[in-house]
């Protein structure tokens, strides 16, 4: 019995040297020269600021911007050190009034946009609470909307939509998408707002 | 579902099909000892590793030794865990000073990591310092998939070999687990997940300003090393509270399908490595097409489900009913219902969409996979000795139905067998509907529900049915954080874990005793259709029936409720 003790904790022991010392080091060290970027967080910087992180969400809730999906994430949203969904069920009251709450908000901010037309993603809490991405049509939807806070044509504002569009990674994996908060640097970059 | 939806599909299931015999013939070898490429670096290190230990290599052990060497060894990791849990505070990696965690919550994680559940009470970044995560944690995402791995193979020596004292040994297989099968395969597919955008660092938070300047708090810490693991020896235990949904977690749709392949990829190895050891490769085979039509069905199931939605959603101006609440974009449905369907399956329990708020047939059908036991492709290891429970089983009955002595690849089936069969697979059911039972009536039970009535009831099946499977997802909106919910759920991980490993052990031990004869006309073979469909047939029977009340209160009378636009307050 003693020495079964004694290989069950050496064997823990060793196991926890490789496992949880040697082997996150060695991917450590490799990650870091391969592609410090990715590794380190995606981070990027505006004016030498760190103003959040490529495939993180944040909020938005200006006319000017572009709006992510509604987050669960900590108790305003889009918190990144609390990633959550609503994990409200499908029966739910509360979930009901949510999107309900939503779907009227979405309405009021873009009037050009009819009941019956809003994209479902823009109106249902992400998985994460930190969703990066919204479908080109929730995209679309908003195009009047910030065209004429920033006071540009349509067109061009659908244009730069245009440009931001994933399609499916290499052409077969996952759905369309737009990153928000690229799409919405690149909009401070070419419409200043006036 | 849309076409790129099918072409999606199909290449998961091809892929699957193809890494599955390489795979299958470097375990076998690796099991058997003989040499693979990896040896000549390898070796040495597992030599010195057996000296350290004081192991033979070469002593072979009967069922119960091995099992009480497995048994001791859990328990010591453990105990590990829980000491590391208790005292982080006190300890180094801990740059977001995280707190004490108080000795339920630790036991809880302790047990629930030990039998590769990790199902997690708690969320990561705001409870769990680095160390805690990388080491009590990351620790038993190796060690507890290469015992559940070991076990398999004991019980495929059991039936392969012919009078034979001993199953293997429990040290050896363990070690070449770890060494040959999980590590490296680990080094190179964290490195792929970091070059899809995961992140793998040990810097603190990071604080930014956003374009609207609102403070930004970004958890960051060594992801991609742990999730590779996660994936691979189904734990699924999330660096972050949302798990496979958070984008630093899955960053692309490419990292999201290798994951899902990756879940699977043992356990169908290991199936393939069963034909191969048993000289019998369409048994295999046979094996494998049976898991695969279960899995082809629950996926289009719970696909069609959210695809069809809530009507709810039309109802208040939405375009389509399509339930894309708690899914991600770049994931949608499809990949959301692909990714449920294979965690469950397998007893992965990573998740990259809320259980919660599937619809509620959607979220039938993860909570059915887990009923069945996760035998389709399973957890590695514990899906193939489940699978093969329900196989003794078929045999038994089918040898019963035409009057013979049952035979399983020339082995007698007898009594004895069948009863540690059946003995761990009433516990099984008695776990996850006694403890159901307790929790739903038990006012420290209900006191942690946010969801009420029917879909509150599904929560609490849910959770003790992924405890007692030990897949570790959840209908996340259960608060488990109790004292209550923290130590019934861990008795049922425990139940569920090691009363199904010690039978099959058993079963392994009595199998290997037992000669080899030589099929005749009259033997029920264990290949082609008429094998497939009875294999089916009774693991529907005997896990849809027995769980088929609790789900009629759950999610079945839940559907119903939606469809007629009731809400619950």
């Amino acid at each position: 019995m003693l020495s079964t003790l004694y290989k069950s904790t050496m064997a823990t022991l060793i196991l926890a040297v490789i496992c949880c010392g040697v082997y996150p080091l060695i991917v450590t060290g490799i990650g870091q020269a391969l592609f410090p970027d990715h590794a380190s967080g995606g981070i990027i910087q505006r004016n030498n600021k760190a103003i959040g992180a490529k495939i993180i969400g944040q909020g938005f809730s200006k006319p000017e911007y572009f709006h992510g999906r509604p987050s669960s994430a900590g108790d305003k949203g889009y918190d990144a050190a609390n990633s959550s969904g609503s994990n409200l069920g499908p029966t739910n009251q509360k979930f009901f009034d949510a999107v309900k709450g939503n779907v009227e908000n979405v309405l009021k901010e873009n009037p050009t946009l009819k009941k019956g037309d809003v994209p479902v993603d823009l109106v249902t809490a992400s998985a994460s609470g930190l969703d990066p991405h919204i479908s080109p049509e929730s995209a679309m939807v908003q195009a009047d909307r910030v065209a004429q806070a920033r006071k540009v044509g349509v067109d061009q504002v659908k244009a730069l939509i245009q440009e931001h569009i994933v399609g499916p990674q290499l052409g077969i994996f996952g759905e369309s998408t737009v990153n928000v908060l690229l799409l919405n640097l690149a909009l401070d970059e070419k419409f200043t707002v006036k | 579902m849309t076409s790129q939806d099918y072409i999606q599909f199909a290449l998961f299931v091809g892929m699957l099909w193809l890494i599955t015999k390489p795979l299958g013939i470097y375990m076998a070898k690796v099991f058997d000892g003989t040499k693979t490429f990896l040896s000549p670096l390898l070796a040495p290190v597992e030599k010195l590793i057996y000296r350290i230990l004081g192991v033979n290599p070469n002593e072979d052990q009967a069922w119960t030794r091995y099992s009480i060497h497995l048994l001791v060894f859990s328990a010591i990791g453990c105990a590990f865990t829980y000491a590391i849990l208790r005292l982080q505070h006190h300890l180094p990696l801990n740059p977001a000073g995280m707190g004490v965690i108080s000795p339920h919550l630790a036991f809880n994680t302790a047990m629930s990591f030990t039998t590769n559940t990790n199902w997690q009470s708690y969320s990561g970044e705001s409870t769990m310092s680095y160390l805690s995560q990388m080491v009590g944690l990351t620790f038993h995402n190796f060690t507890s998939a290469a015992v559940g791995i070991s076990v398999a193979v004991a019980l495929i020596r059991g039936i392969s070999r012919k009078e034979a004292k001993g199953i293997g040994n429990f040290w050896v297989d363990l070690i070449r687990c770890h060494l040959y099968v999980l590590l490296p395969l680990c080094i190179v597919y964290a490195v792929f997940l970091i070059s899809q955008g995961m992140i793998q660092n040990f810097s603190s938070y990071v604080d930014v300003t956003t374009l609207e300047g609102a403070k930004q708090t970004i958890a960051q810490g060594p992801v991609a090393s742990q999730v590779a693991i996660k994936m691979l020896g189904t734990n699924g235990g999330g660096f972050f509270n949302a798990n496979a949904a958070h984008p630093y977690e899955n960053p692309t749709p490419l990292s999201n399908f290798i994951q899902m392949l990756s879940i699977f990829s043992i356990g169908s190895a290991l199936v393939y490595m069963l034909g191969r050891k048993v000289k019998n490769l369409k048994h295999g085979w046979a094996v494998w097409v049976t898991m695969t039509i279960l899995f082809v069905g629950g996926v289009l199931i719970a696909a069609h489900y959210e695809y069809q939605g809530n009507p709810a959603y039309t109802q208040l101006g939405c375009s389509t009913p399509a339930n894309m609440e708690g899914k991600e974009t770049r994931f949608g449905i499809f990949n959301s219902s692909l990714f449920a369907t294979v965690t469950t399956d397998a007893s992965c329990g990573a998740v990259n969409s809320m259980h919660d708020s599937f619809t509620p047939m959607g979220g039938f059908v993860p909570l059915l996979n887990i009923m069945l036991s996760e035998i389709i492709f399973g957890g590695v290891g514990s899906g193939l000795y489940g699978m093969l429970s329900y196989i003794l089983l078929t045999v038994f009955i089918a040898g019963l139905m035409v009057g013979r002595t049952p035979e399983y690849l020339g082995k007698k089936i007898e009594g004895r067998e069948i009863k540690y069969v059946m003995f761990s697979m009433i516990i099984f059911a008695l776990s996850i509907l006694g403890f159901a039972a307790w929790g739903s009536m038990d006012p420290a039970g209900l006191a942690g529900l946010s969801n009420p009535v029917n879909h509150g009831f599904s929560k609490i099946l849910y959770a003790y049915t992924s405890a007692t499977g030990n897949n570790g997802s959840a209908f996340a909106g259960l608060n488990a954080n109790t004292p209550f919910w923290n130590l019934t759920l861990a008795f049922a991980m425990y139940f569920g874990r090691f009363f199904m490993m010690i039978p099959m052990l058993a079963v392994a031990g009595s199998l290997a005793k037992k000669r080899i004869h030589p099929g005749g006309e009259g033997t029920f073979p264990v290949d082609g259709a008429l094998f497939i469909a009875l294999l089916m047939g009774v693991i529907i029977m005997v896990g849809a029936l027995t769980f088929f009340p609790a789900l009629a209160l759950g999610p079945i009378a839940e559907h119903f409720e939606m469809l007629q636009g009731h809400f619950f307050k």
